[in-house]
Order: structure tokens, then C-alpha cells, then sequence
């Protein structure tokens, strides 16, 4: 589904990533975990073509990505900080990106999941965070693409769309999507993904399931497991 | 591009400050036509505004305008769009609305005025040409700065300074070197340094066309020689789109290598 190889990334002089050889097969929930500043968010952008990578290669779905755009067609993507032009409406942000895309969509039952009906003729600068991140997750899953990114999909939601989300999440994953997660929080990581990708300072540190990375730090759970990666590296 | 080109479009539109634009320019337009009854001089009036306000206006709404849309760009760029095509649409999206506001609010009180039976329509259509032009240049101008700038504060100074080189400094070094270089012929260095900048381009065409190059003495002469001809006229708007073409080009180059 995705391939990437030997990517390198530098700030000025702020190395983010350095040498990442990735391979994420089709299907399957796959979490990319690591300490702030691991360079999570600049790997989701490169997939996406939003940063430029200095050296390396990136195919998504066998195309190469390098100076094209319709692989995004089959990306669909949550951003990590819902950042919305602020003078528009909730309805016209949807109707928008639906006419930009052009493609069959499903936003009238995300909206009605996520409560999100009195809030249509709101302007998208007046919404609360949590308000705005269903926003955000509505126009990432209206669309039906076989690649999700999600860039901490959680920031913000309450328990009960937080119950909604992985509920979401795991239809698409038995409809054989594959699905790209970033999150801080262990627990949900834990219950959601099949696989885990650790990176550190720009490296790919682990890759594999929960359960190996349990037995290789030798804790018994997933978030002791990651603390000693970190406390082991970092001290 | 033409979808992004109608949602900037559009978001300026309904903005209050595409309205004060447009008002300033149609109350500028009435004053002018029905306080002063003489057609010529309100037209040389309206370029001493237009050469050094539209400048003003396209630099500070494009570097805003961009600035502002942010967030919207970055919902796009995850989109299956070329990256030219949303900075495209979007340096479209401003040039067009401010210079709509321009057009429409001069061009309906010289409308109202009886424009049409005046013969003064090809001077005042020039006017509006030549502004509509320097909105385009100085909005790609603006877009540069913003694109090569994160810092949204240097942005906004580098993007002031600019509009001041071109339309205060530039005329008081070019100055300065005639000055100094007096004894030398210097009719096609003066040509030169006509050409090279957009603002001093426009007056001169526009000042040229009003036929008061007599006030303007032997280098007048020369100018009328040159801009007066259908050569030089088609090398002055060349020169314009060459300062449309630029910038826009390297807003495309930019684009393609930026980091979001």
C-alpha cells in the first residue's frame, strides 16, 4: 500500500528524519507511536505530498509520488490541528471539499453519528475544539478510500464520540482499508491498531505488534513497554 | 483551478473590505466628475491616486490575503490538487476581486457621467488597464514575499518596503542618477529606467496618451517619440506582462518546493 524508502528529511538544520525504510502492507490498522519532535507528523506529510522530502523515495498504491497529486484521491486525511477557514460555514466546508473531490460521499450519516446537525449553519471559527475535530472527522471519513491517515484523531472528543470514532474506525478496517494512526494516548493505540511503527530521533526503531514489543522490552504492558524504550534511549 | 479560483473569489467578495475598496473608488469617482467639471484633469487626478494606491492595496491584500488563508491552503494541499493549481487559483482569486473593485468603482460614476459620448473613454480606459495591470503585478509580487516568508511581521515589512522602493525610492535614485550623470545622453538610460519599473511605466503611458508630454520638455520629446508609437506602446504592455509573468512563474517554482 505504501512504501517508503531510505527518507530524509532536514529542517535548515534540524534533522527529522533520517533514513526511514517502511513498508505498510494492505489492510490493517497500523499506529506510527514516538516522543514529541519524532518526526510522526513530517512522515504523515510526506506520504501526503506535504512536505518535500531532500533524498528517498514514497509510492502509495505502486505510484510514485514525486510531483504527482491524484494519488491523493485515494488518501483520506485527518489533519492534527483542525484548522478551518474561520468566516466559513460548517456546511459550506463540507459541500466544498464534496465539490473539490467530486466523488460519491456519506456525510449526511457521519453528521447525524457525530451530532453535528445544529452546528451546520455555525461558522467554523465559533466552534469549540472538540466540536471542530468532528468537523474534521467527518469530511476525513465521508469519503471511501481505500488509504485513512489520521493524525491524533482523538484531541479534543468526548467519551461518547470517542466510543463512535473506534467504532468507525474498526468497520472501515473490516471493509480492508488500510489506516495510518498517530496518537499520545497508549490506551487507545493499544485497543485500536494491529501493528506498531516506533520512531526515534528520525529512525524507525521498532516494528511489530504489541505483543512483540512487549516481549522484546520484557514489561508487561503496551504503555510500560514504551516508557522503557524511551527511558532506556533517552536517559 | 477554476474551483479554487471561485472559492477565493467569492470568500474576498463577501469580505467588508472588498466593499471598502470599491466605495472608496466610487465616491473617489463621483467627487472627482461632478465637483470638477473638467474630464481631463479628473483623469490625471485618478492616476496620481491609482499609480501609488493600487500598488499599495494589491501588495497589502495579497501578502494578507495569504497570510489569512493559511489554514484554508492546508485543507487543500491534502487534496488531489496540484499545488499550482491552488496557489493559482487563490493569487487569481485576489488580483481579480481588487481589481474588480477598481473597474467597477471608478467605471460606474464615469459611466453615469455620460462616459461614452466623451472622447475622453480611451484615456480613461487606459487608466483603468494600467491599474488593473500594476493590482495583478503587485499582488504576485506580494504572494512571493508571503510564499519566502513564514514570519507573517517581515513578511508584511518586506512586502511595505517594496511597494515604497518601487513607488517613492526608485523615482528619487533615478532622479538622483540623471542628475549625476548630466553631461551624458541620457535619453535611453531614462527609456531604460522607465521600463524597468512598473509604477513609473504606467504614469508615463498614462501621462503620454493625455497629451501634456509638451510640459515635459526634450526628454518628453523622446518619450512621445518612443511610448507615442505603436512599437513603443507594444513595448510598454510587453513590459507590463513581463512584470505580470515573473513573479507569477516564480510563485509556481516556490509552490512546488515548500514545506507545509
Amino acid at each position: 500500500m505504501v512504501t517508503i524508502q531510505n527518507l530524509h528529511k532536514k529542517f535548515a538544520k534540524n534533522i527529522v528524519l533520517s533514513g526511514i525504510d517502511l513498508n505498510i502492507d494492505s489492510g490493517g490498522i497500523f499506529a506510527v507511536l514516538g516522543p514529541n519532535g519524532s518526526g510522526k507528523t513530517t512522515l504523515i506529510k510526506a506520504i501526503l505530498g506535504m512536505v518535500i522530502p531532500n533524498k528517498g523515495d514514497i509510492s502509495v498504491l505502486g505510484e510514485n509520488i514525486k510531483q504527482s497529486s491524484n494519488y491523493r484521491n485515494s488518501i483520506d486525511y485527518l489533519p492534527q490541528i483542525a484548522n478551518f477557514p474561520s468566516n466559513l460555514k460548517v456546511k459550506e466546508l463540507i459541500k466544498m471539499i464534496k465539490d473539490l473531490r467530486d466523488r460519491p460521499s456519506d456525510d449526511q450519516r457521519l453528521i447525524e453519528l457525530f451530532n453535528l446537525t445544529p452546528f451546520l449553519d455555525k461558522k467554523l471559527g465559533t466552534l469549540s475544539g472538540g466540536t471542530k475535530q468532528k468537523v474534521n472527522l467527518v469530511l476525513t471519513f465521508m469519503f471511501d478510500s481505500p488509504l485513512i491517515i489520521l493524525d491524533e484523531p482523538t484531541t479534543g472528543l468526548d467519551p461518547i464520540s470517542l466510543i463512535r470514532l473506534k467504532a468507525l474506525i474498526n468497520e472501515e478496517k473490516s471493509r480492508g482499508k488500510t489506516i495510518l494512526i498517530t496518537s499520545h494516548i497508549m490506551s487507545f493505540v493499544e485497543e485500536v491498531s494491529d501493528e506498531i511503527v516506533f520512531l526515534l530521533e528520525g529512525k524507525i526503531y521498532f516494528k511489530g505488534s504489541i505483543d512483540e514489543l512487549k516481549k522484546n522490552t520484557g514489561q508487561p504492558d503496551f504503555e510500560h513497554a514504551i516508557a522503557s524504550i524511551l527511558t532506556i534511549d533517552n536517559a | 483551478m477554476l474551483k479554487i479560483l471561485k472559492y477565493s473569489f467569492f470568500d474576498l467578495m463577501r469580505s467588508r473590505w472588498s466593499y471598502v475598496y470599491f466605495a472608496f473608488y466610487l465616491l473617489l469617482g463621483i467627487v472627482l466628475l461632478f465637483l470638477n467639471n473638467d474630464l481631463s484633469k479628473a483623469v490625471i487626478t485618478l492616476m496620481n491616486v491609482i499609480i501609488v494606491l493600487v500598488p499599495l492595496i494589491g501588495t497589502i491584500f495579497g501578502v494578507m490575503y495569504y497570510y489569512n488563508s493559511k489554514e484554508f491552503t492546508e485543507l487543500l494541499l491534502a487534496q488531489p490538487l496540484k499545488r499550482t493549481t491552488i496557489f493559482l487559483g487563490q493569487y487569481l482569486g485576489v488580483a481579480l476581486s481588487l481589481s474588480l473593485s477598481l473597474v467597477l468603482g471608478l467605471g460606474l460614476p464615469f459611466v453615469f457621467y455620460g462616459l461614452f459620448k466623451s472622447n475622453a473613454i480611451w484615456d480613461f480606459s487606459l487608466l483603468l488597464i494600467t491599474g488593473s495591470f500594476l493590482t495583478f503585478i503587485f499582488t504576485a509580487l506580494a504572494f512571493n514575499i508571503a510564499l519566502s516568508n513564514e514570519n507573517k511581521i517581515k513578511g508584511f515589512g518586506y512586502a511595505i518596503l517594496l511597494w515604497l522602493f518601487l513607488a517613492v525610492i526608485y523615482d528619487g535614485l533615478f532622479l538622483m542618477s540623471i542628475i549625476l550623470f548630466e553631461d551624458y545622453p541620457l535619453d535611453k538610460m531614462s527609456l531604460m529606467g522607465t521600463l524597468l519599473n512598473p509604477i513609473d511605466l504606467s504614469r508615463t503611458l498614462i501621462l503620454l496618451k493625455l497629451d501634456i508630454s509638451a510640459l515635459l520638455g526634450y526628454t518628453g520629446a523622446v518619450f512621445k517619440k518612443f511610448f507615442g508609437t505603436d512599437l513603443g506602446l507594444i513595448i510598454s504592455f510587453a513590459a507590463l506582462i513581463l512584470w505580470v509573468i515573473l513573479p507569477v512563474s516564480r510563485i509556481m517554482y516556490k509552490s512546488k518546493r515548500k514545506d507545509f
